[in-house]
């Protein structure tokens, strides 16, 4: 289980400071909770404070009662937090099959990886041995993240907005792969999304607006709420989805 | 041969004992092992210190392993070993010089190879140079390598430095005729206060030759980083030229490429970059539960792997 208690970040631009999230209180304990909101509302930031990426200026985070506030990165990934990366990272002359090793914590045998790799919907045998760079597309990379982070296998998983960079038809896939992972996964699966289909699979979604908790319940009682909002992004695309 | 030397040759080599088909082990300036095949010959030079290998028309899947090494401290010595490949013929050749200097005075060798490559002969030339021992004494190696390729010739060269080697200055010369092609993979490291300097010049003289010259290094500690890669394309050609180099501690190193067209046909490219390893590269590693440092060490092991 994953509390936040009082979270804040602010940072300093040079000349004031700028709050960036402020007293965000938060417990994970379902198996799939979809984080959603504004851009510009604090979502990644959340994300990565959880991950510890950015430490936050105020408040406690606790994983199964322990408080992590001040563990780095790789305390928490060793403790049980694993976090895809919206912009997956390129690597040169690290190859899909290291990666995949390194993401497991042992020399990985090919055909292990290669089962990761085709839950992900990708073709293992073209890409085991091709290195994580430019050469790959946004929607590969995107896959190979999500499967190094399937394989740790961790009591939390954080995916910060898997559907960013990815065309419609890859899209379809990806919803296949969260269903799949949400019926195997052992622990909690924490995403930050702005899709429909991601947060209709969701067991409660967590709306972050303006740095704050602004909702929370199940998609029942959330998404009507946002697609009926007046002020809604385009109220031709709204209409047809009632 | 002792325990040093072994590990010597192991390092440079991959050798745990004498390799199979011919071979040259020249060892504190003598020679220590020679073998020769039906279709590959090695003579000892008459005029200057060095061997002749000469390797006969059409010979297919055959390897020559010429290391060098040197565990005497203060031994210095400039070697010739001239290639000659017969038309039509496919080897590997495996050189490499290890240097263990546990003393004071500085050990050197300097190698001056020289590829003549037959007319339509392929050729993988491997080549490791590997440096160890805990005395102040210098490990110092400047290969020479000049490489002549004839009509629809192809040689792939692998240059591997990274441990060790004090100072080094390597120039490659390579001329193409028509058709042929060159690759030359570069890794490189250093660390502590050394020095490297390698300087490639390829002549791109036939009609429809190309050349990529690939280079990747990395620089840790103080260790200073020289790179220089020209090209001339002298006809219809193709070449390309790339330095890729990791940057860390207070290391430096500079690229300079060159590439020069004098024919309309000629089709050059050079690409250079500089820099630290990515912040984000040592996040997306720790977060899979590395540590810095770890995740450190596995990205120059990748990139120059």
């Amino acid at each position: 289980m994953l509390e936040l208690k009082h979270i804040g970040y602010s940072v300093f631009d040079g000349e004031k400071t700028i709050e960036i999230l402020h007293d965000i209180n938060l417990t994970i304990d379902e198996r799939f909770v979809a984080i959603t909101g504004p851009n510009g509302g604090g979502k990644s930031t959340l994300a990565k404070i959880i991950a510890g990426i950015l430490t936050p200026t105020s408040g406690t985070i606790l994983l199964d009662g322990e408080d992590i506030t001040e563990l780095s990165i790789t305390e928490r990934a060793q403790k049980g937090i694993s976090f895809a990366f919206q912009q997956p990272v390129r690597f040169k002359g690290i190859t899909v099959h290291d990666l995949l090793s390194l993401a497991a914590g042992k020399n990985m045998s090919v055909s292990e990886a290669c089962s990761y790799l085709s839950e992900v919907g990708l073709c293992a045998k073209d890409y085991i041995n091709r290195e994580v760079n430019a050469s790959l597309s946004g929607g590969e990379l995107k896959r190979i993240e999500i499967a190094t982070v399937m394989i740790r296998g961790t009591k939390l998983s954080v995916f910060d907005e898997p559907e960013a960079g990815i065309d419609l038809w890859s899209f379809q896939n990806l919803i296949q792969v969260f269903e799949n992972m949400d019926k195997k996964l052992g622990g909690s699966i924490l995403i930050i999304s702005h899709q429909e289909r991601i947060l209709k699979i969701a067991d409660i979604i967590v709306v972050v607006a303006n740095g704050t908790v602004t909702d929370t319940g199940t998609p029942e009682e959330i998404l009507p709420k946002m697609l009926g909002q007046n002020n809604g992004p385009c109220s031709a695309l709204t209409d047809k989805l009632k | 041969m002792d325990k040093i030397e072994k590990t010597l040759l192991e390092a440079v080599a991959d050798l745990h004992n004498v390799p199979e088909g011919a071979y040259n082990i020249r060892a504190n300036g003598e020679l220590s092992g020679r073998a020769t095949t039906a279709n590959i010959d090695i003579v000892t030079k008459t005029d200057k210190s060095g061997i002749d290998i000469r390797i006969k028309p059409g010979t297919k899947n055959e390897s020559v392993h010429i290391p060098v090494i040197i565990s005497q401290s203060g031994l210095t010595e400039l070697v010739y070993n001239d290639f000659f490949i017969g038309d039509d013929a496919d080897v590997t050749i495996v050189a490499g010089c290890g240097i263990h200097n546990s003393g004071d005075d500085e050990s050197r060798h300097d190698g001056v190879h020289s590829f003549f490559v037959g007319k339509n002969a392929r050729v993988r030339y491997v080549e490791k140079h590997y440096g160890d021992g805990d005395g102040n004494g210098k490990r110092v190696m400047n290969p020479h390598t000049v490489i002549v390729l004839e009509e629809g010739a192809s040689m792939e060269l692998e240059t591997t430095q990274i441990k060790g080697v004090d100072s080094t200055s390597r120039v490659t010369n390579a001329t193409l005729a028509d058709g042929a092609s060159l690759v030359i993979r570069e890794k490189l490291m250093t660390h502590g206060d050394q020095f490297a300097e390698t300087d490639f010049t390829v002549d791109l003289n036939g009609e429809d030759c190309s050349a990529n010259v690939i280079s990747r290094s990395v620089a840790k500690d103080r260790s200073k980083q020289r790179f220089l890669s020209r090209i001339n394309g002298n006809n219809r050609c193709a070449g390309h030229t790339e330095c890729d180099a990791i940057l860390m501690d207070d290391a430096s190193v500079c690229a300079i490429p060159e590439i020069t067209a004098n024919h309309l046909e000629a089709s050059l490219i050079h690409e250079a970059a500089i820099g630290k390893i990515a912040g984000e590269q040592l996040t997306k590693l720790m977060t899979l539960g590395l540590t810095e440092q770890e995740a450190e060490e596995q990205i120059v092991n990748g990139f120059l792997k």
